[in-house]
């Protein structure tokens, strides 16, 4: 495989902490890339417009414009495929049925708690299945690049964009480090960049802990 | 057996009234009812308000209706892609009810029940939660959201039998199962009417259905067009 980008990474570290047997939500964006890097293992793929078991793209030819994923891109079916109406759908998602859900998102705070839906100051008018994702997934991991636009880290001591609830995710995966979100506060458990923990607690004002830290030196 | 089928769709038009509630089945326009919106689009009912996870796209389905100026309040999960309605509301001229689509889907399969609302967890804590009752029940937090019933549903399957039992087509079910049952009068626009169809298969059963129409539209790509 070619060299990868930025999110390309991310979805590929995240496809490695999916497990075989597990039923899967993507978001769009970077978690819909998850897809590309989990050939190897028997995850269920759910798409909450009412399908378990969505395969990739289909070729032009055998587009079918009803079989789309929540993105509303044409999908294909992988084996064993079923096919549900949309409020058997969410009471899966909601019920605790999902074992992982892979979100978007705008920013975190130290807590786990995460703004994905609205940005503040203008209309707020799409939510779609953000927050029943956000509540009901047994796990949920953020996939996002670190920083914004403007080169503000998204992990947040506070939530400034309007929260998607009050459960708390279990892991962020960006380029440049993967963070969980504990009773004790925020773990860097990997660098996955060639950025080291000082630079990155440079850039992040959370307090940030790591996993090993190097005490022998 | 009562005549459900319609075979001039104009004698549908007086079924449209302003100030109707019209629950309108799709995910964007998988599963939208295009042959039946055209119908409301002719009965130039006004001040409509329509539930439905959006509000149509590229010009056709519900996006078409909301052009015409038929729809003054829309309840649904996600209408930013839809510009002309963004705008709207931001000038004032159209009212939305923004719900989480999980919350939305219960919201009117309750309506169909015969149940008056719920509680749920999806919302608790964030903007769309202003102004709903809060509960704790075994130590966590939910929200009431109340049922949602219309006056019309707009309903797309894949096949009827003459009855009106459906069965409908891969994620073009989404909330047309539910929204079937929660309107007074339910009108459903299907690919095919056939003879018989599996009992085992059946989805919607006859008992909601009151008229079957044909559609006119055809798949092209990933779009739907006239046939």
């Amino acid at each position: 495989m070619s060299k990868l980008n930025a999110r390309e990474r991310i979805a590929k570290r995240i496809a490695a902490e999916l497990e075989d047997g597990q039923a899967v939500n993507l978001g769009v964006g970077i978690p819909t890339l998850v897809a590309s890097f989990i050939a190897e293992k028997e995850v269920y793929l759910q798409s909450e417009n009412g399908l378990i078991g969505m395969g990739p793209p289909p070729e032009e030819a055998a587009i079918d414009a009803d079989l789309i994923s929540a993105g509303k891109e044409p999908v294909t079916l992988a084996k064993h495929a079923a096919f549900f109406n949309s409020a058997d759908s969410f009471a899966m998602i909601r019920g605790g049925h999902i074992d992982v859900a892979v979100l978007g998102i705008l920013q975190v705070n130290p807590q786990g708690e995460v703004a994905n839906w609205a940005v503040p100051g203008q209309p707020i008018l799409g939510v779609g299945g953000a927050m029943d994702l956000v509540v009901g997934a047994k796990k949920v991991i953020a996939a996002a690049t670190l920083f914004a636009k403007d080169g503000s880290a998204k992990l947040v001591p506070q939530l400034t964009y309007p929260t998607s609830g009050i459960r708390l995710i279990d892991m962020l995966v960006t380029e440049h480090a993967v963070f969980e979100f504990t009773t004790d506060g925020v773990v860097v458990t990997e660098i996955v960049s060639d950025m080291d923990f000082a630079t990155l607690q440079s850039h992040i004002n959370v307090p940030l802990k790591q996993l090993k830290p190097m005490s022998c030196e | 057996m009562k005549n459900k089928m319609v075979t001039h769709t104009d004698e549908l038009l007086h079924v449209f009234q302003d100030n109707q509630t019209i629950l309108a089945g799709g995910f964007g326009l998988s599963g939208s009812a295009l042959t039946l919106i055209d119908i409301v689009a002719k009965s130039h009912a006004q001040n409509l308000h329509i539930v439905s996870n959006n509000l149509g796209d590229r010009g056709i389905g519900l996006h078409k209706l909301f052009m015409q100026g038929q729809i003054t309040k829309a309840t649904g999960s996600f209408f930013t892609i839809n510009k002309e309605a963004v705008m709207a509301w931001s000038e004032g001229n159209l009212a939305i009810d923004l719900l989480p689509q999980g919350t939305l889907a219960e919201a009117v399969r309750c309506g169909g029940a015969g149940i008056g609302g719920f509680y749920t967890k999806t919302g608790v804590g964030t903007a769309l939660a202003e102004g709903k009752e809060e509960r704790t029940i075994d130590g966590e937090r939910y929200i009431f959201e109340k049922a949602i019933k219309g006056d019309i549903a707009l309903i797309r399957a894949k096949k009827a039998d003459r009855l009106g039992n459906l069965v409908y087509h891969t994620t073009a079910r989404n909330f047309n199962p539910m929204m079937a049952t929660a309107a007074t009068t339910v009108i459903v626009e299907v690919d095919e009417i056939v003879e018989k169809l599996d009992p085992e298969a059946i989805v919607t059963p006859h008992i909601y259905v009151d008229y079957i129409v044909q559609t006119t539209y055809k798949k092209e790509g990933d779009f739907y067009v006239e046939a």
